[in-house]
């Protein structure tokens, strides 16, 4: 655990960055810090690795004070992604990787190997090993600059707006693969970034900064999204907190109905049985393929050319209440429809229903965080 | 028959020997220029406030015209090969501190940043990563040197005949043989042009890692904020 114990940074021209703040990092956690630009982010993340020195305050690692240790094995230690990936511009990708084995005094032939591993690892094709920066892309940089932090197998990994730079896709898709990283290695990950929504999404913990370096609120991020401290939190986590705040709400516990599904080959009792004002037409493998009026539906011969698109599907349990509700919301007939995990129609439910349900999740003031991804 | 070839017995050397000469007299100053250049320009590049006196004592130090310098110097070290090298050192010195510190600012901060999380200590992110980064500005700068030394090594021809080639200027002008001179121009021109081409090749030796075609350091970063604290240098 990292214990950033009542750390204050004051910068020789009479900056307060950092005001008296502590926290606790978890083990094998990811822990956001966020907050707006000149809030001290940068500089609470390079006192941990001592590229900064607090002027008053400790900070421990794993009960140890970090002065304790010589600060380029301290610095070894934790791996460190930088906005921009800030690579070498003159050693090849594979070299970038090695850096820190290499400086550990790995033989080259196994930091190498190792540097290859992690460019799989990290979703980066080994053909590009040889290149220099230049010749990659910013998000493959920002792959290599993960890899490189990687690369020593470090414990702590201390990480600074690494995805700010790359365009809306490619951060989803390095912080998507960020999470699957996480999952297989388990590292103590300290996240800088100034998009809460970034924030919300891959912390398990997140600290909310404001200016003058003071600490807002360090909260889990359900419990962010439901309870700000303050206005200054509020406000910061914008006009949409309450959809927001489903990402973290199950829809396992939606009532599907299915009265409202027939099969592309249903007989006219079963079609006239129904009673509801719309009808999901599925086909022989209970795939979804369109909505219908009753009235329009011919047994024994559905144009299934003429159904209105059935929209994205969710997945009960997998997926939040915010997908839920999003599939309902752009649903032509307003309900959404459930599948299992291999597409197969479960049911569907109406936009009532989820409120419903949301009303009752609140209610209950109880969030399920487990599985559901925002 | 008095060829262009022919060197007039009291210079003491044949042509080649004049060029292997000239050479020496030309390169071992810039060498030594950049010998002395390099640990100036980190502690310039350390210590900022070093940077504005240490351009302005170089600068004043190139403003001294060579002749000066070398009349100056015969006193201590005599009508010798010294006394023309020494002032050429002194000249490249100037041209490469600043090509050296700009070098090695150029190198991102992020870069810079990443190599001290990394564990880089001074010594080895000196010679590890700002130094191969500023080496296409320190070879622009060794081109400089290099031309000029060449062409001032021909000065020394003032003091005791030792201006190399330049000699032969003086004696074009001594026995009335004005194809020396035209000798003695065209063979340093042609001097600088090889050196200047093979630190060109050089360079491209060094940076394999700059974009082909136009071998400039696409700026890594988009963005360059200010780094926080100043150490990260
Ligand atoms: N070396 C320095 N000297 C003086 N003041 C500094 C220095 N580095 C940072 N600061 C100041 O300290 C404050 C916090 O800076 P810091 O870089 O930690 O902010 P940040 O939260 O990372 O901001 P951003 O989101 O813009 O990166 C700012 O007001 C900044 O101007
Ligand atoms: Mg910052």
């Amino acid at each position: 655990m990292i214990r950033i114990d009542s750390v204050t940074k004051r910068y020789p021209d009479g900056t307060v960055a950092v005001d008296r703040l502590s926290l606790d990092v978890p083990d094998r956690s990811i822990t956001v810090l966020v907050g707006p630009s000149g809030c001290g982010k940068t500089t609470t993340l390079r006192m941990i690795n001592r590229m900064v020195e607090p002027t008053e305050g400790t900070i421990l690692l794993d009960g140890e004070d970090i002065r304790r240790r010589p600060v380029t094995d301290l610095r070894r230690s934790m791996g460190y992604v930088i906005q921009n990936a800030g690579l070498f511009p003159h050693r090849t990708i594979v070299d970038n990787i090695a850096t820190v084995p290499r400086m550990l005094g790995w033989g080259r032939q196994r930091a190498r190997k190792r540097a290859a591993e992690l460019m799989e690892r990290v979703g980066l094709d080994t053909s590009l090993a040889e290149r220099y920066p230049y010749q990659l892309s910013g998000g493959q940089q920002q792959r290599v600059g993960v890899a490189r932090a990687l690369a020593a197998d470090p414990p702590v990994l201390l990480m600074d707006e690494p995805f700010s730079a790359v365009d809306p896709v490619v951060r989803k898709g390095l912080q998507d693969e960020l999470l699957r990283i996480q999952e297989e290695l388990g590292k103590t990950i300290v996240f800088v970034t100034h998009d809460i929504d970034e924030a919300v999404k891959l912390g398990t913990m997140v600290a909310v900064l404001r200016e003058g370096g003071r600490l807002a609120q360090y909260a889990s991020p359900a419990e962010l999204l439901s309870a700000p401290a303050d206005g200054f939190v509020e406000d910061f986590l914008g006009a949409d907190r309450g959809i927001r705040r489903l990402s973290f709400l199950s829809s396992a516990a939606l009532e599907l109905t299915t009265d409202a599904v027939v099969p592309a080959d249903a007989s006219a009792e079963r079609i006239a049985a129904s009673g509801a004002r719309y009808l999901l037409v599925t086909d022989p493998d209970g795939r979804p393929l369109g909505w219908a009026e009753p009235g329009e539906l011919i047994a024994g011969d559905i144009r299934t050319d003429r159904l209105l698109p059935h929209g994205r599907p969710f997945v009960p349990g997998a997926d939040s209440l915010r997908v839920a509700l999003d599939c309902a919301v752009l649903s032509p007939t307003g309900w959404a429809v459930a599948v299992d995990a291999g597409g197969r129609v479960t049911g569907v439910v109406s936009q009532q229903a989820i409120g419903e349900a949301i009303r009752a999740a609140h209610a209950r003031g109880r969030t399920d965080q487990a599985g559901v991804a925002p | 028959m008095n060829g262009f070839f022919d060197i007039p017995s009291d210079l003491q050397h044949s042509w080649s020997g004049l060029i292997g000469l000239h050479l020496r007299e030309a390169l071992l100053p810039v060498a030594a220029g950049l010998l002395l250049a390099l640990p100036l320009a980190q502690l310039c590049v350390r210590f900022r406030r070093l940077y504005p006196p240490v351009l302005g004592a170089t600068t004043v130090l190139y403003a001294i015209p060579s002749l000066a310098f070398f009349v100056v110097l015969i006193d201590y070290t005599g009508q010798s090969e010294l006394t023309v090298m020494i002032p050429l050192a002194v000249y490249s010195l100037v041209v490469l501190v600043p090509a050296i510190v700009d070098g090695v600012r150029s190198v991102p901060g992020e870069t810079l940043a990443a190599a001290t999380a990394m564990g880089f200590g001074p010594v080895r992110r000196y010679l590890q990563v700002q130094l191969p980064i500023a080496a296409p500005a320190i070879v622009a700068g060794l081109r400089v040197a290099t031309a000029s030394s060449i062409s001032l090594v021909s000065v020394g021809a003032l003091i005791g005949n030792q201006g190399a080639l330049g000699n032969l200027l003086a004696a074009a002008q001594k026995y009335d043989r004005p194809e020396l001179a035209v000798n003695a121009v065209l063979t340093m021109a042609a001097l600088a042009i090889l050196c200047d081409a093979l630190l060109v090749l050089l360079r491209t030796l060094l940076t394999p890692w700059m974009p082909r075609g136009t071998r400039r350091p696409r700026p890594a970063a988009r963005s360059r904020r200010p780094e926080p604290e100043a150490a990260t240098r």
